[in-house]
């Protein structure tokens, strides 16, 4: 009698099978790694356009002298007023901040005020552009304090120690998002469309294989395809353009671990929409409202915190966001699994809704 | 020898809505033979079919496969059956080698892609996907992946529909090959000649009910008995004959 039937096997062999398929489909390959890395390239090269610099002013100072009124002129200049001293002090390590000033008013003697400045090596080279431009408006007060021989206002320069948060640290993370959210809407939504259309998935029932084997099949076929682009991309990141990895090794196994819960969740979208659509041409103007607002209002391209306050709560809902959250977390402040666990608890309850809405759309035949 | 059936359909009813599909249907296909279903499109035999196939399920009535229940047993059934479907595809991207090893696997079997590929004479495709394959080939290749179980019945539905008359002389070549290994073929077509050549019993099926039962041979010589009479008197030879005998029997594919 034959050997008993060994659904591992067959779950195996569809796994192959459909590796075999992506690798040699155009579109996959172009989607999870053509793209992100050209977004890469771009950015890395570019970098940011139009120069904003982000000043902690401590909260108690003198809103009404001069020096905080030029500062304040200044268009590159943004006054962050609001933080406290500690909270200052942590962004400015990690590169959110410029700078910090603090404006000391001297009342009835010379000099008039003191100014002290921290730069931080996380940003030296906006930190320089906060020097020349501090310089400038210093130079210009000195000028006007009428016959004044000695300087109306002095700077006192210090450099905080910090991690250069490059603008690669801010892409990198997500374009991978991206990429992952690419593979696992469309990959998932096409394939599985395609398979039920031609036929494909009839002729495998005509064999004993057993449901979840195909799903679970091509689904592993696709979380192996994404974290190879991932783990591609983040290597290319980080010796091509000096990408992040704070602990190194660990570092990318905690990336790749998110990245495979973010293509899980994604995937879900995929197999929704393959359910949904009638035909193949439908499936891009579907995915592409899912893929979409994520891939512009998550945080992809521009910190959502650049984002009008009316926007921010939609950002804030979608999952794409959260993922690209906890991959910055992870790589560039050293974040482990358990710092970043409210992402991946939001990432969880999104992938629990999805795959509720698609055991009831997906379809087999 | 005594005729064993490895088929019973009792009283096998599909409806869809109010659409009867398949209308108390009986037959039986007996171990080894050659049994064809014809009759016109939308006749039932499609999903006749793919009711024994455990594709589909009946409304009511009993099937039996190879001793198997369908409703019961259709994991056993599977494993004992091979399956050509009408206009079915296969996974894209890949070759035919590697569509076979993915069969072997969806069906817990150990075989050799290359003997399942010499076994329809593919051996040179191996290393091509199956999109670039010719009518012809894609059939043959089809009934490759059918035997990669050794099954003891192999369903074809419309394997010759869109063939040339070489290639369709090819695939009868192939089907009697299979049936000489004492593998049961079920068939469905539209063309009578094939039919008359090919099967050992057929059934006629129109509007979901089995109007008659019986040896191509029989059928004809009964219809003959009543005083039918064609129109024209049939020439010795007709124009596929000369069709063939003009271009000859080689397999026009590159």
């Amino acid at each position: 009698m034959p050997q008993q039937y060994s659904n591992v096997k067959a779950t195996l062999a569809m796994s192959k099978a459909s590796f075999r398929s992506i690798l040699r489909s155009p579109s996959a390959v172009v989607f999870t790694l053509a793209f992100p890395l050209i977004f890469i390239l771009v950015f890395g090269f570019i970098g940011g356009g139009g120069i904003k610099l982000d000043v902690g002013v401590a909260k108690d100072n003198n809103q009404q002298n001069p020096i905080y009124q030029a500062l304040k002129k200044i268009p590159a200049i943004r006054l962050v007023e609001t933080q406290s001293a500690e909270e200052m002090k942590k962004d400015l390590e990690k590169g959110r901040l410029d700078g910090i000033i603090d404006i000391h008013t001297n009342p009835g003697k010379l000099p008039a005020y003191t100014v002290s400045v921290q730069y931080t090596k996380a940003s030296l080279a906006n930190g320089n552009i906060l020097k020349s431009l501090l310089n400038n408006v210093f130079y210009q007060i000195n000028m006007h304090a009428p016959g004044a021989p000695k300087p109306v206002a002095e700077l006192r320069e210090t450099t905080v120690e910090g991690r250069v948060y490059k603008t690669i640290d801010f892409i990198l993370p997500g374009q991978l998002g991206f990429s992952l959210l690419s593979t696992g809407v469309f990959g998932t939504a096409f394939v599985f469309i395609s398979l039920r259309l031609t036929l494909v998935i009839k002729r495998f029932f005509a064999t004993p294989v057993q449901r979840f084997s195909i799903v679970l099949g091509e689904a592993l076929a696709r979380i192996t395809f994404a974290l190879i682009g991932a783990l591609f991309i983040i290597l290319i990141g980080h010796f091509a353009f000096g990408f992040t990895l704070i602990h190194g090794f660990i570092t990318v196994i905690n990336m790749l671990v998110l990245a495979t819960v973010g293509v899980i969740v994604f995937m879900g979208f995929g197999f929704t929409i393959s359910g949904i659509a009638k035909n193949e041409t439908s499936v891009p103007p579907i995915a592409n409202i899912v893929t979409l607002p994520q891939f512009l209002l998550s945080g992809t391209f521009f910190s959502i915190n650049a984002f009008p306050s009316w926007l921010q709560p939609i950002s804030k809902a979608l999952p794409l966001t959260y993922l690209n959250d906890a991959m910055r977390k992870v790589a560039f402040e050293g974040a482990g699994l358990t710092d970043v666990s409210h992402q991946l608890l939001i990432l969880a309850i999104w992938g629990i809704g999805i795959y509720a809405v698609a055991i009831k759309t997906f379809k087999w035949e | 020898m005594v005729k064993q059936p490895i088929i019973t359909v009792k009283n096998l009813v599909k409806k869809y809505g109010n659409f009867v599909a398949v209308d108390q249907v009986d037959f039986e296909v007996f171990e080894g033979e050659i049994f064809g279903l014809l009759g016109p499109n939308g006749a039932g035999k499609t999903t006749t079919l793919e009711i024994l196939e455990t594709l589909r399920d009946k409304t009511s009535g009993e099937v039996f496969v190879d001793g198997f229940s369908v409703d019961k047993d259709a994991g056993s059934i599977k494993k004992r059956i091979g399956v050509q479907l009408q206009a079915a595809g296969y996974y894209p991207n890949l070759t035919l080698t590697e569509l076979i090893e993915l069969f072997s696997g969806l069906y817990g079997v150990n075989v050799s892609p290359m003997e399942m590929l010499a076994k329809v004479s593919l051996t040179d495709k191996a290393k091509a996907k199956y999109k670039e394959l010719s009518g012809g080939q894609k059939q043959r290749f089809s009934i490759a992946t059918t035997l990669i179980n050794n099954p003891r019945i192999v369903f074809l539905d419309e394997p010759t529909t869109g063939l040339d008359p070489q290639a369709r002389r090819n695939l009868w070549d192939l089907i009697r090959s299979i049936r000489s290994e004492g593998t049961t073929v079920v068939i469905t077509t539209h063309y009578m000649d094939e039919a008359e050549i090919l099967c050992d019993r057929v059934a006629f099926v129109d509007a979901g009910k089995i109007i008659g039962i019986d040896s191509p041979d029989h059928f004809i010589d009964q219809l003959v008995a009543s005083g039918f009479e064609r129109e024209k008197q049939v020439k010795s030879a007709n124009l596929e004959d000369v069709f063939i005998n003009l271009t000859g029997k080689e397999l026009r594919e590159i």
